[in-house]
C-alpha cells in the first residue's frame, strides 16, 4: 500500500508542482509556506516602521524642551507606534510562524483553509496602508492613544473613521487566521499525534487562536460604538447623552488583556521548543506547561479591570481584580521554573536561538516581577499611567515576544531557506540587542517611580538623565536590528553553509524529518509519529 | 517612589518596597539557578544530558510556595486599599474639575473657586524654538499660577470630575491618582502631615497639551489656610472676572486649533 501511495504521489508531483513563477506565486498563493513567508516579511516591514516612530519619540524625549515635533504630532507617534507594533509587527509575525510551522509540526500538508489563509494575509497590506495614510489626512493620524478612550478619541480629525475601519480589517484578518489555526490543529494532525503529544508551539497557538476568536469581535464592537457615537448620534460613551465613558474602558480591556496573552502565548511555545533542543533534554513538565497556558488564558478573561484601577471602581471590584491578577503569577511562575528545570543538568550549547530564548527567560521574568508589582492596587495607583508601566509592558513585549520571535526565526530559518545563517553575526545581533534593550527600558522604571507620566512630549528637568540614557539605548537597539535584516537576507540568498534536514543536534519534532529547505509541499501522506520525534 | 507626606502615601511606599524586595529575593534565587545551570551544564564542559522530564513533588512545591508568598502580599495590600477607600468625615472638601488643559479648584464650603494653569514662564519655555533653556526655568512644567491650598493635618476629601475628556489628578507625594471623568464624580482623600509644596501632573492622556497641566498642592499651617481663605474672599470678584476672561481666550484658542 505504501508503494502505491508513493507512486501515485510521484505521478501527481510530476504533473503540476513547484510554485507558479512571478507575482502570481505570492498574490494567488494558497501555500502555507509562502503565506507564512509573506506574513513574516510584512511583519518585519512593520517592525521597521513602528521602530522608526519609536525612534522619533525617543529623539524628542532625549532632552527637556521641544526639539523636533509638536505635542499633537507626538501623540500621533505614540498612538501609531503602538497600533503598528501590536497589530502590524508582533501579531503577524506570530501568524507567519504559525503558518510555516503548524502544518510542519503536526504533519499536515497545508493549513485547513488555504484560500481563507490567502485572504487573511492580503487584507493586512490594505489595512496598514489605510492606517499609515491617516498621517497625511486633515488633523493627522489618531492621537488619543492606541486604547482610543472616548471622549478624547472622538476629538479626531478626518482620520477617525479610517483608523476604525483599518482596525476592523485587522480584526477580520486575525479572526480568519484564528479559525484557520483551530481547524488545522483539530482536524489535520498526523494520525497518532494526540493533543497532549503536540509540540508546545502548536499548543500555544491553539490557545491563542481561541483567545483571538473570543476577543477580536469585542474590540470590533467597541470601536464600532465609537464610530456610531461620532457619526450617528448615539451616546454609548458620552456622559452628556446618558452614556458612560468608563464602559468603553471595560469593553476595551476585556479585549485588551487577552490580547496581551495573544502576543505572549505563542512566544511561550517558541521558547519551549528552543530550550529543549539546545539543552538536549526533553521539556520539563510537558503537561503542566499546557495546563499553565490554559490557566493563564482563562485568567486573562477575568483580570481586565486591573488596567483601570484609577477610574473609581467599587472596593470589592478592586479587590477581586487585584487577587485574580496576582493569581496569574502562579502559572507564569510554573512556566519559568519548568524552563529552568529543562536546562538543569542538560548538555547546553548557546547558538543564537538559545541565546535569545535565555534572554527571554531572564528579561521576561523581570517583566513578570514588575507585573506582580502593578497588581498591588495601592501601589499600582502610583505606577498607573507612569513610565513604570511603560517599562513593564515593554519588558514583556520586546525581550518577551519580540526576542521569542527572533529565537524562532534563527531556529527555523535554516529549515525555511536551506542555508545556515551567519552564526557570528547572529550572536552579535543578540548581544547588541540584549544590552541595548536594557539600556532602553530599564531606566523607565526609575522614571515612573520618580513621577514621570507616560505619553508626554516634554518633561521637567529632573527626568532628563534617565530619558537621555533610554534614548541612547533606543538608537542602539534600532541600529542592531539592521544586522538581523542583513543576516536574514543573506540566508535567503543562500549565502552560507547548506543546512541538513535536522539542522541542529537531534532536535525533536516532525519539522526536522523533511529536507531543508522544506519542499513546497510536505506531508502529502500523513507521517508516522515515531518515538524518535515525539515529545513524550 | 517617594515616601510622601501622608499616612496613606507611607503605607503605599511600604507596600511597594515589600513587593519589590520579594521580587528581588525570588529573582536572586531563580536567576542564580539559571546562571548556575548555564555555567555548569554546558556541553563544552562535557556535561552529559540527563533525561528526566517531570517531578511531581517539585512541581507541587513550586506551585504552592508562590501561592503562599502571594497571600503574604495580598493581606496588607487589601488592608491599605480598604483604608484608601474610606473617604467619609472629611474636614475639608475640594472639587477638582479637569479641563483641556488646566485644572479648576472649587472649595464649596468657602465659596472659593479658581482655575490653575501652567505658569507663564514654563508656558513660554515649552514652545518649540522658544530659545529658553528649560534648565533656567524653576520647576519647569511643574509650576502653576494658582496652586490648590489646603491646611496641614486636615482630612481633605477631593471630588474629581471633568468637563471634557478624561484627565487624571496625580500628586505622588500624597499617593493620590484618580481619573477625572466627565459625568462621574470620583472621591479620594488625603491628610498631609507636613506643610510644603507638592507637585504632580495630569496622568491620563487628554490631548495636545496633556503634558502642560501640572498639579500643585500647597500644604500650609491651619492659621495660614484661614488667612488665605480670607484673602481669597476679599479679592474674589476681581479674580472671577479675570478667570472668566482667561477662560474665554483659551476656549477661543482651542477652537482655532480644532478648526471649528
Amino acid at each position: 500500500m505504501t508503494t502505491a501511495v508513493a507512486d501515485a504521489h510521484l505521478a501527481h508531483d510530476a504533473e503540476h508542482h513547484g510554485p507558479p513563477a512571478g507575482w502570481r506565486r505570492w498574490v494567488f498563493s494558497t501555500n502555507h509556506k509562502d503565506i507564512g513567508t509573506m506574513y513574516l516579511v510584512f511583519s518585519l516591514l512593520m517592525f521597521m516602521i513602528g521602530g522608526a516612530l519609536a525612534l522619533a519619540i525617543r529623539a524628542e524625549l532625549f532632552s527637556p524642551g521641544l526639539q523636533f515635533v509638536e505635542p499633537h504630532f507626538f501623540n500621533q507617534l505614540t498612538t501609531m507606534h503602538a497600533l503598528i507594533m501590536i497589530f502590524g509587527a508582533v501579531m503577524p509575525a506570530m501568524v507567519g510562524l504559525a503558518n510555516w510551522m503548524i502544518p510542519l509540526q503536526i504533519g499536515a500538508p497545508d493549513m485547513a483553509l488555504p484560500r481563507m489563509n490567502n485572504l487573511s494575509f492580503w487584507i493586512l497590506p490594505f489595512a496598514f496602508t489605510l492606517l499609515l495614510s491617516t498621517f497625511f489626512m486633515d488633523g493627522g493620524a489618531a492621537a488619543g492613544g492606541w486604547t482610543m478612550y472616548p471622549p478624547l478619541a472622538l476629538q479626531a480629525g478626518d482620520s477617525f473613521p479610517f483608523t476604525i475601519f483599518s482596525i476592523h480589517l485587522m480584526g477580520m484578518s486575525s479572526i480568519m487566521g484564528a479559525i484557520n489555526v483551530i481547524v488545522t490543529i483539530l482536524n489535520m494532525r498526523a494520525p497518532d499525534m494526540t493533543l497532549l503529544k503536540m509540540p508546545m508551539f502548536v499548543w500555544g497557538w491553539l490557545i491563542t487562536a481561541y483567545l483571538l476568536l473570543a476577543v477580536m469581535p469585542v474590540l470590533a464592537g467597541a470601536v464600532t460604538m465609537l464610530l456610531t457615537d461620532q457619526f450617528f448620534g448615539t451616546s454609548f460613551f458620552l456622559a452628556a447623552g446618558g452614556g458612560d465613558p468608563v464602559m468603553y474602558q471595560h469593553i476595551f480591556w476585556f479585549f485588551g488583556h487577552p490580547e496581551v496573552y495573544i502576543m505572549i502565548l505563542p512566544a511561550f511555545g517558541i521558547v519551549s521548543e528552543v530550550i529543549p533542543t539546545f539543552a538536549r533534554k526533553p521539556l520539563f513538565g510537558h503537561e503542566s506547561m499546557v495546563y499553565a497556558m490554559s490557566c493563564i488564558a482563562f485568567l486573562s478573561f477575568v483580570v481586565w479591570a486591573h488596567h483601570m484601577f484609577t477610574v473609581g471602581m467599587p472596593l470589592t471590584g478592586q479587590l477581586f481584580f487585584m487577587f485574580a491578577t496576582m493569581l496569574i503569577a502562579v502559572p507564569t511562575g510554573v512556566k519559568v521554573f519548568n524552563w529552568t528545570a529543562t536546562m538543569w543538568r542538560g548538555s547546553m550549547t548557546f547558538e543564537t536561538p538559545m541565546l535569545f530564548a535565555i534572554a527571554f527567560l531572564f528579561l521576561f521574568t523581570i517583566g513578570g516581577f514588575s507585573g506582580l508589582m502593578v497588581a498591588i492596587v495601592p501601589a499600582d495607583i502610583q505606577y498607573h499611567d507612569s513610565y513604570f508601566v511603560v517599562a513593564h509592558f515593554h519588558y514583556v513585549l520586546v525581550p518577551g515576544s519580540v526576542f521569542a520571535i527572533f529565537a524562532a526565526v534563527y531556529y527555523w530559518l535554516p529549515k525555511w531557506t536551506g542555508t545556515m545563517y551567519n552564526e557570528k553575526l547572529g550572536k552579535l545581533h543578540f548581544w547588541l540587542s540584549t544590552i541595548f534593550v536594557n539600556i532602553l527600558f530599564f531606566p523607565m522604571h526609575f522614571l515612573g517611580l520618580a513621577g514621570m507620566p507616560r505619553r508626554i512630549p516634554d518633561y521637567s528637568t529632573q527626568f532628563a538623565d534617565f530619558n537621555a540614557v533610554a534614548t541612547i539605548g533606543a538608537i542602539g537597539f534600532g541600529l542592531s536590528q539592521l544586522i538581523f535584516i542583513w543576516v536574514v537576507i543573506q540566508a535567503i540568498r543562500g549565502k552560507g553553509e547548506r543546512a541538513s534536514a535536522k539542522v541542529w543536534d537531534n532536535p525533536k519534532g516532525l519539522e526536522w524529518t523533511v529536507p531543508s529547505p522544506a519542499p513546497h509541499h510536505t506531508f502529502e501522506t500523513p507521517p508516522k509519529v515515531s518515538t524518535e520525534v515525539a515529545f513524550q | 517612589m517617594p515616601q510622601g507626606v501622608s499616612e496613606m502615601s507611607l503605607q503605599t511606599y511600604r507596600l511597594h518596597m515589600q513587593v519589590f524586595w520579594w521580587c528581588v529575593a525570588i529573582g536572586i534565587v531563580v536567576f542564580a539557578v539559571m546562571i548556575y545551570t548555564m555555567v555548569k551544564h554546558r556541553r563544552s564542559r562535557g556535561h552529559q544530558a540527563a533525561q528526566f522530564h517531570h517531578n511531581t513533588k517539585l512541581e507541587v512545591v513550586w506551585t504552592a510556595i508562590p501561592v503562599l508568598i502571594l497571600l503574604i502580599m495580598a493581606v496588607p495590600a487589601a488592608e491599605t486599599l480598604v483604608e484608601l477607600e474610606y473617604n467619609q468625615n472629611p474636614d475639608l472638601t475640594v472639587v477638582v474639575t479637569g479641563y483641556q488643559w488646566r485644572w479648576h479648584y472649587d472649595y464649596p464650603d468657602h465659596d472659593i473657586s479658581f482655575f490653575s494653569s501652567l505658569d507663564a514662564r514654563s508656558n513660554q519655555a515649552r514652545r518649540k524654538r522658544s530659545g529658553i533653556d528649560p534648565y533656567q526655568v524653576e520647576n519647569y512644567l511643574l509650576e502653576v499660577d494658582n496652586p490648590l491650598v489646603v491646611p496641614r493635618g486636615a482630612k481633605v476629601r477631593v471630588l474629581i470630575t471633568s468637563k471634557d475628556v478624561i484627565h487624571a489628578w496625580w500628586v505622588p507625594a500624597l499617593a493620590i491618582k484618580k481619573d477625572a471623568i466627565p459625568g462621574f464624580m470620583n472621591a479620594v482623600w488625603f491628610r498631609a502631615e507636613e506643610s510644603g509644596t507638592y507637585r504632580g501632573q495630569c496622568a491620563e492622556l487628554c490631548g495636545m497639551d496633556h503634558a502642560y497641566m501640572p498639579v500643585v498642592v500647597e500644604v500650609v499651617e491651619p492659621e495660614a489656610f484661614a488667612a488665605w481663605v480670607e484673602a481669597q474672599r476679599g479679592g474674589e470678584a476681581a479674580q472671577a472676572a479675570s478667570d472668566q476672561a482667561a477662560a474665554a481666550t483659551r476656549i477661543a484658542a482651542r477652537h482655532d486649533i480644532a478648526g471649528d
